[in-house]
């Protein structure tokens, strides 16, 4: 999807988080991306380094993590990761689940080489 | 070397905007549904055909959201109800800004249900929180049974299924068990309506439920 501003919105969020007066390179921004956020990560990969090169994180890696899909039973309490869009607890087939992870779209870490 | 733990959610301006949006709604007794869908799969049509039976009941506004013009407000302003059109000029969703602008445009104390058309795409609607009570996912039967399958998160997200063009079945290769059970599998709290808004089929019960919902 619009990969390009949610890029963009990586960069903002990272910058802010920049000691005041770095003089040091920033190695990487780390995210965490859900399989259910329907983000290309490739393409987001590409859309940060388009972007970076004029910001103070310029240099910087982009490290994604891509989080499953998981999902809580209600009636067994087990988890069960979802790996063919069908949402369903693998212990007890039921299909009474509550999404666990696989909508996160977070900025988690910024590396610094000080 | 240092790490610094961030933990701030991508879309958390957007988020902020859409919770604002959601106590207003609340706080004037506005039930509102975000309607999604692929371009041509009938929104505007089963909006035309919702007003159409429902406003002398209850007082409906609508926002419309495209990618460019404003031929679909053109065709809900023939009812007389407050309409704003949202043209995104290429962004393919609506976001929560662009519909509290529109917001601010409508009397809402004259409003029961607030109808917000997303523009036409199964992918980025998904993601985008606008507020509302609830998202209402249109397939039409041209489309396939396989399109909850192909874009589960829009399925999981919703909370109603209207299966539109229900009257052209025999002429495409789609069946609505499968389709059924295709969304239902990714998401069984959906709830179903059959619609054509060629023949009027379903549009009834659809509007039935949606006038239980609004806030009295």
């Amino acid at each position: 999807m619009h990969e390009l501003s949610v890029a963009n919105e990586i960069i903002n969020i990272a910058n802010q988080y920049i000691p005041a007066g770095n003089k040091s390179d920033i190695l990487s921004v780390k995210v965490e991306i859900g399989k259910l956020s329907n983000i290309l990560t490739d393409s987001l990969e590409f859309c940060y380094e388009a972007l970076v090169g004029d910001t103070k994180l310029k240099g910087s890696k982009l490290i994604i993590e891509e989080i499953p899909v998981t999902v809580a039973c209600e009636d067994c309490g087990e988890t069960t990761i979802i790996e063919n869009v069908i949402f369903q607890c693998k212990y007890c087939e039921s299909t009474k689940v509550k999404l666990v992870t696989g909508n996160e779209l977070k900025v988690t870490e910024l590396e610094i080489n000080d | 070397m240092s790490r610094l733990t961030i933990e701030r959610k991508v879309l958390e301006k957007n988020d902020a905007i859409a919770d604002d949006l959601r106590k207003s709604f609340k706080g004037n007794k506005i039930f509102s549904i975000n309607l999604v869908s692929s371009p041509g799969s009938g929104k505007t049509s089963l909006v035309e055909k919702t007003i159409a039976n429902s406003s002398a009941k209850i007082k409906i506004a609508v926002i419309e959201g495209d990618v460019q013009t404003d031929l679909d407000a053109q065709r809900v302003e023939a009812f007389d109800i407050p309409v704003v059109q949202i043209v995104t000029n290429g962004g393919c969703h609506l976001e929560a800004g662009l519909v509290r602008d529109a917001y601010k445009q409508i009397d809402c104390k004259a409003v029961e249900l607030l109808i917000i058309e997303n523009v036409g795409n199964l992918v980025c609607p998904a993601g985008y929180d606008l507020g509302e009570d609830l998202k209402v996912v249109i397939v039409s039967t041209t489309e396939g049974d396989d399109k909850p399958l192909k874009y589960p998160a829009m399925f999981r997200n919703s909370g109603v299924l209207i299966i539109n063009k229900i009257d052209l079945v025999p002429y495409t290769g789609c069946s609505l068990e499968r389709l059924k059970a295709n969304a239902l599998a990714i998401n069984p709290s959906l709830k179903v309506f059959e619609t054509s808004c060629t023949t009027g089929e379903g549009i009834n019960k659809w509007c039935d439920w949606l006038e239980s919902k609004i806030i009295k």
